[in-house]
């Protein structure tokens, strides 16, 4: 090859990781830049920040870098409860996102090939319409005087329980999430499952395995890069989700994103926030590296093909 | 009494029927190949051996028992697939040792049993790979172990050796043959190449739309094949058309419109009248100079029309009188020398009496 391909090569290459790497580094380097700056500073009087340095002619403290903001966090055990809350919420969304999901994506999966078109049309159907007016119709489905509540609230009279509220709570909290990440689960699974050689199945059984055997012997193992891929997709939006726990949620139902937009919007405390923002991106990060070390190990990038 | 019983057995899908009323036996030990183009059925039939299928009508049994009840996972029958299906999942030990693992046979003495199953297929020491690190053949080998290693009654194999190419085949075939005596599994082997069927195999069941046309050993099938579908499938076949004239026990006369009368030998169920034709193989057709006429008994005349060579032999077209075209086969036992007759002679074709085949139409 002579150099005038090289060069040509190389510049193939960037034109094509070119624009993908500007655009992280504009919309997540900088802006992680700023916020990380920004957890290092002092608060301004009425919200923003104050001034790194001191006006002339002013004295006293309250400008320049701090520490502050880091020591706050860790001085209460409320933030590292709410921390600690929101990575329950996100884990066990992903289960039952992971448990509603593959039923579903095992019957795209097998179904014949126009039906799944029409299938995976439905599963992403919704988002054609905006999430908040979705997140505000389950209010009126889980409301006090929805169809729902009056069942549910019947039947558990009948067995002598007495009624609940199902809206502002946990529960409400717990519906919205799954509900609003359950595509993003049963995309992932059903493009891993539809890929599995159907062949393989037929000499599981002919080698003797039973149809329990087959799936947790042939269809699991040979999942969990899909399940991997989903569980991430929904772990990772639900950790920082805000509006569902503001608008299902009650007042204990806060989590780390809500915590955040208070410091941003309530309580302006600009520091203060972006010091969480930061926690929550590193914790991200952390499980982000984790899952592809995982995907690793597991073999999965050894059979994937 | 036969291992494997086949008995009546049907199968249509909507207006096509796959398998029509076939009936076979097959014997314990037996290297027993069904033989036909695609389309004729024989892996729908062996679907219905292994239990993936059901047959509409009819019986399979096993050691005299039904076994159309029994769902595929619970026969002691295992299948070698032509995509081998190895699980990408596991390594070629897990692989192998799946069988076992599933009938709940994992003891102490799993992985030297595997371990010798692995050597059995010439593959020792690749027991931590993985399927996608291997090469056709090599997973090709670990499917028989693996299809092999709990001692099946019987073991299906779908065209085993169709997805490799010709010389790593031929390899395979041997290994195949001394695999199966050292088993001592009854083997059920659907190919549609008939060198594979020849060479292999005890016996052969030829099939064709759904039908059994003959099953027979192999140089009985390719020697005395039962009707034009059989003589023309397996090797090549010269056909020359005739009409019956006289029938009994040790020959049968034939017209051969615009060549004339035949003689060749007597066949069971053949009447005066019948119309089909005479099959005689290119390697028993000689070819000799007008000057020989005298010494043959069964032969036409007929002129050289083109020759190909091809080293061992050179093969022939001879023209006949009628325009029939008549293929020969001759060895070539001189080193240097291309043919033996130039375009354009007039030679005769002659062939052995025992030689010349009549086929019913």
């Amino acid at each position: 090859m002579n150099n005038e391909n090289i060069i040509g090569d190389r510049v193939k290459k960037w034109l094509i990781v070119g624009p993908p790497l500007f655009f992280l580094l504009i919309f997540f380097v900088v802006p992680s830049l700023i916020m990380f700056v920004t957890s290092l500073r002092l608060p301004g009087e009425f919200g923003g920040l104050a001034p790194l340095v001191a006006p002339v002619g002013e004295v006293g403290g309250g400008y320049g870098l701090t520490l502050e903001a880091y020591k706050f966090l860790l001085s209460n055990t409320l933030y590292a409860e709410v921390f600690l809350k929101s990575f329950g919420v996100a884990a066990v969304t992903t289960l039952i996102c992971l448990m509603l999901a593959y039923p579903l994506a095992l019957l795209i999966s097998r179904s014949r090939k126009r039906f799944q078109n029409l299938m995976v049309l439905l599963v992403v159907l919704p988002f054609a319409s905006n999430f908040l007016i979705r997140i505000y119709a389950w209010m009126i489905i889980l409301g006090p005087e929805s169809a729902v509540s009056h069942l549910i609230n019947t039947i558990l009279g009948v067995l002598g329980i007495a009624p609940v509220t199902l809206l502002f709570s946990p529960f409400a909290v717990l519906v919205g999430m799954v509900y609003v990440h359950l595509p993003f689960m049963i995309l992932p699974l059903y493009t891993n499952l539809e890929k599995h050689d159907s062949v393989l199945l037929d000499a599981a059984q002919d080698l003797g395995a039973s149809s329990w055997q087959r799936f947790w012997k042939i269809t699991w193992p040979m999942s969990l890069p899909g399940a991997l891929a989903g569980s991430a997709l929904v772990f990772i939006p639900v950790l920082g989700m805000f509006a569902i726990p503001e608008m299902l949620g009650g007042t204990g139902d806060i989590l780390i994103g809500n915590l955040i937009k208070d410091q941003f919007l309530g309580s302006r405390d600009w520091p203060f926030g972006s010091t969480l923002s930061i926690m929550l991106t590193l914790a991200v990060l952390a499980i982000a590296g984790l899952t592809a070390w995982i995907t690793r190990r597991m073999g999965g990038m050894k059979y994937a093909e | 009494m036969a291992l494997l019983e086949i008995c009546d057995v049907t199968k249509s899908f909507g207006d096509f029927t796959a398998v029509n009323n076939v009936n076979i036996a097959i014997d314990t030990g037996e290297f027993f190949t069904l033989l036909g183009p695609s389309g004729c059925g024989k892996t729908t039939l062996l679907r219905m051996i292994a239990g993936f299928d059901l047959p509409d009508s009819g019986q399979i049994l096993l050691d005299g028992i039904d076994i159309l009840s029994i769902p595929p996972e619970k026969r002691p029958i295992h299948t070698v697939f032509q995509s081998y299906a190895l699980f990408p999942h596991m390594t070629v030990a897990e692989n192998v040792a799946f069988p076992l693992k599933m009938a709940g046979e994992m003891t102490s003495e799993t992985n030297s049993r595997v371990k010798e199953f692995l050597d059995k297929v010439h593959l020792p020491g690749f027991a931590d790979r993985f399927p996608n690190e291997l090469s056709g053949g090599q997973k090709q080998r670990v499917a028989f172990a693996r299809g092999l290693i709990n001692h099946p009654r019987l073991l299906l194999l779908d065209e085993p050796l169709g997805a490799l190419d010709a010389k790593l085949r031929e390899e395979m075939q041997i290994e195949l043959v001394d695999l199966q005596k050292e088993a001592g599994v009854t083997f059920v082997f659907v190919t549609h190449s008939q060198n594979e069927a020849l060479a292999l195999s005890h016996r052969i069941a030829v099939m064709n739309h759904g039908n059994l046309e003959q099953i027979d050993q192999p140089s009985r099938i390719y020697g005395f094949p039962k009707n034009k579908f059989v003589a023309g499938f397996i090797g090549k076949t010269n056909m020359l058309n005739a009409q019956v004239l006289e029938s009994t026990s040790s020959h049968l006369k034939l017209i051969l419109s615009g060549l004339g009368e035949m003689t060749v030998p007597g066949k069971e169920g053949v009447c005066v009248g019948d119309k089909g034709a005479i099959a005689i193989r290119p390697e028993q057709v000689e070819i000799l100079p007008y000057s020989e006429e005298g010494e043959v008994k069964n032969y036409f005349r007929g002129k050289v029309h083109d020759y190909l060579y091809s080293g061992d032999v050179t093969s022939y077209i001879v023209t006949l009188v009628d325009g029939t075209r008549i293929e020969a086969l001759l060895p070539n036992s001189t080193p240097g020398q291309a043919k033996s007759f130039e375009v354009g002679d007039s030679v005769l074709v002659a062939w052995k009496y025992e030689a010349g085949i009549f086929l019913n139409e």
